[in-house]
């Protein structure tokens, strides 16, 4: 996949009747004088990923100015942490990312492990892979698609839903549930896998090997997704670190980065697999799309090395002290693992009670949706807004938390 | 330098003074190839009166984490702002000075509401901020709804006879 520098491309506009900036840098937008125009794009809007809202000053059909809002979900749960012991505290971190909540699971019980010196059996860790690889697929089924869907390419969604629920009928199988799935717990994991799960898995990868195929003829290679994607909302590799860019928007940029391969964590060490960089750093809207597409194929891939490598059975779980009167020694520390999104971290902070005195979420939203969005939308048509803001994969509760 | 704990091979906590804080990130950044900014975070310590600001840096290179941390005055909450060294890092300060009422002079948009709008009782992560009583206070109970404790409602409705 090739398009390395479209974005130069591009005819530069005559943008000299555009507002100023003030000495402090704030622009001087008149909205009474008929040039600009104020939009509020959500909370409620289909082109908007989940609750949160962006105000836009246009100028003609140009974004000159874009204010990230959130809070419209807000339910204070890291505040709620505080009031809730250790183990209370599971049925609420997988809230915080409604796609992919596993990562929240993996990231609480590591930390208490780590903090407790807790071993978790072999089994348990290869499960846990599982089970987190199984989520990034699901969100990918979820997200991968809609990148053609801002651009009216609503098939490939359907597709994606109705695959993304097939996967989602292997958690209900393998936890109980569909969307919180609480299965992997401090010491281990819940359960083993039901009988027959493994080849009911199987087949509903080799679904989604049938369904790359068809979205690549849809929208990878389709004509107006080419049009509009390639060049269009580019992200400086410069731009990297200095905006705190993680996951699959960094590899579009070309930087390797993958917590799994940077900082391995579980059982990953054992597994053969490269994240997918695009080399090019093209790091528009096709570049990102195709890394996605890639890390679908390459998550599908990682599945079944998981399934053909992972000992069929084993201990499920180690020992841990009474759950409803964990007391965690005093400590903190930082665990991260890698969602389909990005860079994904609990900072977390015990006292020696029950109590958490601090959980803190560091979701790849939380620079991706704010101070990266906003300097990506400036200068961006309208038209645009929605597919540059899926293209970050955004994820408005792991803003607000 | 006050203290350095290893918590894994690839996490330090390093505590040094307030004001030795942002030349220890921006030394780890510049020299070091800290380079990614993981997070700016806070704990509260209402029982010792003040707050523990981390700054988590990532280096790609050693694949190592560190942690500088320092302690500031709950009740004099000001920090020096970290926005001139990562474009992400006025979010972070937005946030705590919503949340925990910790100012960072000169960082942009410091004093714009992020989750809060129109908040006007004290920031409500500080630990002093009681949830229960503001909720009681702002949302109080409807005309007619009953509240039961769970514990015996559960044992009255499961066993009535006992």
């Amino acid at each position: 996949m090739s398009n390395s520098n479209n974005h130069k491309l591009l005819i530069k506009p005559d943008r000299s009747s555009y507002p100023k900036p003030d000495e402090s840098g704030k622009l001087q937008v008149d909205l009474d004088s008929g040039k600009y125009v104020k939009v509020w794009h959500g909370p409620n809007h289909p082109g908007v990923t989940g609750n949160m809202s962006l105000e836009l000053t246009l100028c003609g059909d140009e974004v000159v100015e874009a204010k990230t809002h959130v809070g419209y979900l807000h339910r204070g749960f890291e505040k709620i942490f505080e009031r809730r012991t250790w183990m209370q505290c599971f049925p609420t971190v997988v809230r915080m990312c409604v796609p992919e909540p596993d990562s929240n699971e993996y990231n609480l019980a590591a930390s208490m492990e780590e903090l407790s010196n807790v071993e978790v059996p072999e089994y348990a860790q290869w499960m846990r892979t599982l089970v987190l690889e199984m989520a990034r697929i699901s969100n990918l089924l979820r997200l991968l698609p809609a990148h053609g869907g801002t651009m009216g390419l609503g098939l490939g969604v359907q597709w994606g839903v109705y695959l993304r629920d097939l996967i989602l009928d292997r958690f209900e199988e393998l936890t109980g549930a569909r969307i919180y799935h609480m299965y992997i717990i401090p010491g281990g994991v819940r359960g083993k896998m039901p009988d027959g799960f493994k080849k009911r898995l199987i087949s509903n990868l080799d679904d989604i090997d049938d369904f790359l195929l068809r979205l690549k003829r849809l929208v990878i290679d389709n004509a107006v997704f080419k049009k509009r994607s390639i060049g269009t909302g580019y992200i400086d590799p410069s731009w990297v670190d200095k905006y705190g860019i993680v996951g699959p928007n960094a590899r579009a940029a070309g930087y390797k980065r993958d917590v799994r391969k940077d900082n391995p964590y579980l059982i990953y060490d054992q597994l053969d697999f490269e994240p997918y960089v695009d080399n090019e750093a093209a790091s528009d809207i096709f570049s990102r799309t195709w890394v996605r597409f890639m890390d679908l194929k390459y998550g599908v891939e990682m599945i079944r090395q998981i399934l053909a490598k992972m000992p069929t059975d084993g201990e499920i779980l180690g020992k841990i002290p009474n759950a409803l009167n964990w007391k965690i020694p005093t400590g903190q520390t930082y665990v991260r693992s890698e969602s389909s999104r990005g860079e994904y971290g609990f900072f977390a902070v015990a006292d020696g009670s029950e109590y958490p005195r601090r959980i803190n979420l560091r979701g790849p939203s939380y620079t991706h949706a704010i101070a990266l969005l906003e300097k990506l939308l400036v200068n961006a048509n309208i038209s645009d807004v929605s597919a540059i803001m899926v293209s970050l994969a955004t994820c408005p509760p792991e803003i607000e938390r | 330098m006050k203290a350095v704990k290893k918590q894994r091979n690839d996490l330090y906590f390093v505590t040094v003074g307030k004001d030795q804080a942002i030349p220890a990130v921006t030394y780890l950044r510049d020299a070091e190839g800290f380079s990614h900014l993981v997070m700016i975070t806070v704990a509260d310590w209402i029982e010792k009166g003040i707050f523990e600001l981390n700054y988590i840096v990532h280096n790609y290179q050693l694949h190592v984490d560190i942690s500088i941390c320092t302690n500031i005055d709950r009740e004099e909450a000001t920090m020096h702002s970290a926005h001139h060294l990562w474009e992400q890092a006025w979010t972070y300060q937005r946030e705590l000075k919503e949340m925990y009422g910790i100012d960072f002079p000169g960082s942009p948009r410091v004093d714009e509401s992020f989750n809060l709008e129109g908040w006007d009782n004290i920031p409500p992560m500080r630990r002093e901020f009681d949830t229960l009583k503001y909720a009681n206070e702002t949302f109080f109970p409807r005309p007619g709804r009953v509240s039961h404790d769970p514990a015996t409602y559960m044992k009255q409705k499961l066993y009535p006879n006992e």
